[in-house]
C-alpha cells in the first residue's frame, strides 16, 4: 500500500478583492507533493491571480498559505518562501542579455557561487534542449527557444513548486507539442510539483495527474482527470471538458445506482445516485457515442440505442463531429475510415448506441 | 567665414598653449556641470522610479508636473535660486548666492526633472509583467530595482546624455546665481557670453568650439556604452 499523498501547500479560506471585488475565493485547497495539478478555465476564471497569490505576489484580503506546514503569509518569509517557488508566465519576460545569464539570473539573485551557477545553467538549458543557445542574445530567439529558456530559468533553481502559467498559450502547434513533451520529461525527471493553467484540456491531459477546473475565482471542482472529464460537477465544467451533449430529463426509475430519465420521449439509462421525479441534467462525452447502420439486427448489446438523423459532420482535422437529433441534440465523433465505411452524409438516419455508464448526471443544485 | 577660421584656429591654439585662464574655466565647466548631472541621476532616476512602479492619488498631476519641469526655462530656475539664496531669502545664510555651489543647485533643478521624465519613461516602458517575473525568481526589492535599471539601460544613459546636456550648455541661471566672477564662477557658456557682448568674438567663438567639443567627447563616450550594451 502507497503511503498517503504528503500535502505541499495547502489554502483554507484565501481572498482577495481588486478594487473592492472578489477576484479569488479559494475556501480549500491542497496540492500534494509531486504532484502535477492542471488547472483549467476560461478567461477571466481567476487563474493567474491564483498563481499570484500563490507565489506571494499579491496580498489576499484574508486567509491561510500554507507551505510543508508553515504559515508562509508572515511578511519576514515572503522572500525565502519564494525562492523555494518558480513560476513561469505566458509571455517569456526575458532579460536583455544572453540566454546564459537569462537562466542564470535566478541563482545569482541567490548568490549562488559561479561554479554552481555554470553547472545548474548547463544542466537544466540541456534538459530544455538549449544548450547550444547559450552565448545567443535572448533577442534573437524564436517564441520556443524563448519560453524553452524561460523554462529552464525556473527550473535552474531547482523550486520546490513550479507555477506555468499558460506557458504554450503564444506557441505554434509543433513548437508546443514538442515543449509538453519536453515539460512532461522534465517534470518526471525532477519531481517537481507542479500547477500548469492552460485553456487546452488535451494539454492538460496530458501533464497532469490532477486537474482542478476555476471560473469567476472559484474551484469548480478537483479530482483525477478522469474523474472530471467523465463526472463534471455541473454544466459549465461540463462545457469545459468538451462534453457537448448535455440534455434535461426527467428520473423515471432509479435502484441500485443506476437510473432511466424520460428525454423527448426517449429512455435513457444511466449510473447514478438520483431521485425518482427528480430533473437531471445529463452528458454524454462525444467519444463515448457509437455510429452504426440503421439496418435491422444491428442493435448492440450496450443499454441506450436511438434512432437519429446527421444534421450536420464537422471536419476536426484527425477526426469528424457529427451533429445528431434524436429527439435532442448530441454530439458524437467518428474518424475518418468510420466516415467512408458507414458512409455517413449530413441528412442520413443512422443508430446512435452509448453505455450506461457513459451517462453522468449532474443533478440541479449542485 | 574669416571670423569661424580665426576662432577655430585661436581655439586650437588656447587649448594647445594649455592657456591657464581658459584651462580653469573648461575645468569648473565639467566640474559643476558633471557633479550636477550625478547628483540630479541619483534624485532623478530614485523618483522616476519611484513615481514608474507606484500608484498612487495624484499621480497622474506628479507625472504632468514632471514632463512641465522637462522644459524649465533656465532663467526660471535661476530667478528663484537666486531668490531662495538671496540674503534675506530662505537659504540666505548659507552664502551661497554667487559661488560655483548655487550654479550646480541651478543646475541640479534644470536636469533633475529631465532625469525624472525619461527614467519614468524608460521604466513604464518595461513589461508590466517584468517586475512580478523578477520577483518570483526570489529578488529582493532592491535586487529587482536593479535588474529593472540594468534593463532600461539604454533610455537611462540617454537620460545622463540629456542631463549634462541640458546643464553644460545652459547659461541664464549659471550667470545669474554665479555671477560669472572671475577665477572662481566663471564657466564656458558664461565666458562666452561675455565675450561676445564685449566684441571679442575670436574668444568667443574659441570657448564655444571648446564647450562643444567637451559635449562631444562625453557625448561620443555614452553613446558607444549605449551602443555596445544594444548588441550584447
Amino acid at each position: 500500500m502507497s503511503p498517503p499523498p504528503v500535502s505541499i501547500l495547502t489554502i483554507k479560506n484565501l481572498l482577495v478583492e481588486r478594487g473592492g471585488a472578489r477576484v479569488l475565493d479559494i475556501p480549500a485547497f491542497s496540492l500534494s507533493e509531486g504532484e502535477t495539478l492542471a488547472i483549467i478555465g476560461p478567461n477571466g476564471a481567476g487563474k493567474t491571480t491564483f498563481f499570484l497569490a500563490i507565489a506571494r505576489l499579491l496580498d489576499p484580503v484574508r486567509g491561510t498559505l500554507l507551505f510543508k506546514g508553515q504559515d508562509v503569509l508572515r511578511p519576514e518569509l515572503t522572500i525565502s518562501y519564494r525562492r523555494r517557488l518558480a513560476m513561469v508566465f505566458q509571455d517569456p519576460l526575458l532579460l536583455n542579455t544572453t540566454v546564459f545569464h537569462n537562466v542564470a539570473v535566478g541563482l545569482k539573485i541567490r548568490h549562488l557561487p559561479k561554479q554552481e551557477i555554470a553547472r545548474r545553467v548547463a544542466r537544466y538549458a540541456d534538459m530544455m534542449r538549449i544548450g547550444h543557445l547559450l552565448n545567443r542574445s535572448a533577442k534573437s530567439l524564436s517564441g520556443g527557444e524563448a519560453q524553452r529558456t524561460n523554462l529552464a530559468r525556473a527550473f535552474a533553481t531547482e523550486p520546490e513548486i513550479i507555477l506555468l502559467d499558460e506557458p504554450f498559450a503564444n506557441l505554434d502547434a509543433p513548437s508546443r507539442d514538442t515543449l509538453i513533451e519536453d515539460l512532461r520529461l522534465v517534470l518526471g525527471q525532477t519531481g517537481t510539483t507542479a500547477i500548469v493553467a492552460t485553456h487546452d484540456r488535451l494539454e492538460a491531459l496530458r501533464l497532469a495527474d490532477r486537474l482542478a477546473v476555476m471560473n469567476e475565482g472559484h474551484i469548480v471542482q478537483t479530482g483525477a482527470c478522469q474523474e472530471v472529464m467523465n463526472h463534471p460537477a455541473n454544466e459549465l465544467v461540463a462545457s469545459f471538458v468538451g462534453i457537448e451533449t448535455l440534455f434535461p430529463g426527467i428520473v423515471q426509475k432509479a435502484s441500485g445506482g443506476t437510473f432511466t430519465v424520460e428525454v423527448a420521449g426517449q429512455k435513457i439509462e444511466g449510473i447514478g445516485e438520483v431521485a425518482v421525479g427528480e430533473t437531471i441534467i445529463c452528458c454524454v462525452r462525444p467519444e463515448n457515442v457509437i455510429i452504426s447502420r440503421r439496418e435491422a439486427g444491428t442493435e448492440t448489446s450496450v443499454r441506450n440505442n436511438l434512432p437519429a438523423m446527421i444534421i450536420k459532420i464537422i471536419p476536426q482535422g484527425p477526426y469528424f463531429k457529427l451533429q445528431l437529433d434524436c429527439g435532442f441534440f448530441l454530439t458524437a465523433y467518428v474518424m475518418p475510415q468510420s466516415l467512408e465505411n458507414l458512409a455517413l452524409k449530413e441528412g442520413k438516419r443512422v443508430n446512435l448506441s452509448f453505455k450506461a455508464t457513459a451517462v453522468h448526471a449532474i443533478r440541479r443544485g449542485k | 567665414m574669416d571670423l569661424i577660421i580665426s576662432g577655430l584656429g585661436k581655439a586650437f591654439r588656447l587649448l594647445l598653449s594649455l592657456d591657464q585662464e581658459v584651462l580653469a574655466i573648461t575645468w569648473l565647466s565639467l566640474k559643476v556641470s558633471g557633479l550636477a548631472t550625478v547628483i540630479s541621476l541619483l534624485l532623478g532616476i530614485s523618483f522616476g522610479t519611484t513615481v514608474a512602479l507606484t500608484t498612487f492619488p495624484g499621480r497622474n498631476l506628479v507625472v504632468s508636473l514632471i514632463n512641465t519641469g522637462m522644459a524649465l526655462p533656465p532663467v526660471v530656475v535661476g530667478l528663484f535660486v537666486t531668490i531662495f539664496l538671496w540674503r534675506n531669502g530662505p537659504l540666505g545664510f548659507m552664502g551661497l548666492l554667487y559661488t560655483p555651489a548655487a550654479m550646480i543647485i541651478a543646475q541640479i533643478v534644470i536636469a533633475t526633472p529631465i532625469v525624472t521624465g525619461i527614467s519614468l519613461a524608460a521604466m513604464q516602458s518595461l513589461p508590466e509583467k517584468l517586475r512580478l517575473q523578477i520577483l518570483a525568481l526570489g529578488a529582493t526589492r532592491l535586487q529587482m530595482l536593479w535588474l529593472l535599471m540594468r534593463e532600461a539601460r539604454l533610455p537611462l544613459l540617454a537620460a545622463v546624455m540629456a542631463g549634462f546636456g541640458g546643464v553644460i550648455s545652459e547659461v541664464g541661471a549659471s550667470i545669474m546665481v554665479g555671477g560669472n566672477i572671475k577665477g572662481y564662477s566663471r564657466v564656458l557658456t558664461t565666458a562666452t557670453v561675455m565675450e561676445t557682448s564685449r566684441g571679442n568674438f575670436e574668444m568667443a567663438m574659441a570657448l564655444g568650439i571648446i564647450l562643444l567639443f567637451f559635449i562631444f567627447l562625453i557625448n561620443a563616450i555614452l553613446s558607444r556604452i549605449q551602443q555596445q550594451t544594444k548588441v550584447r
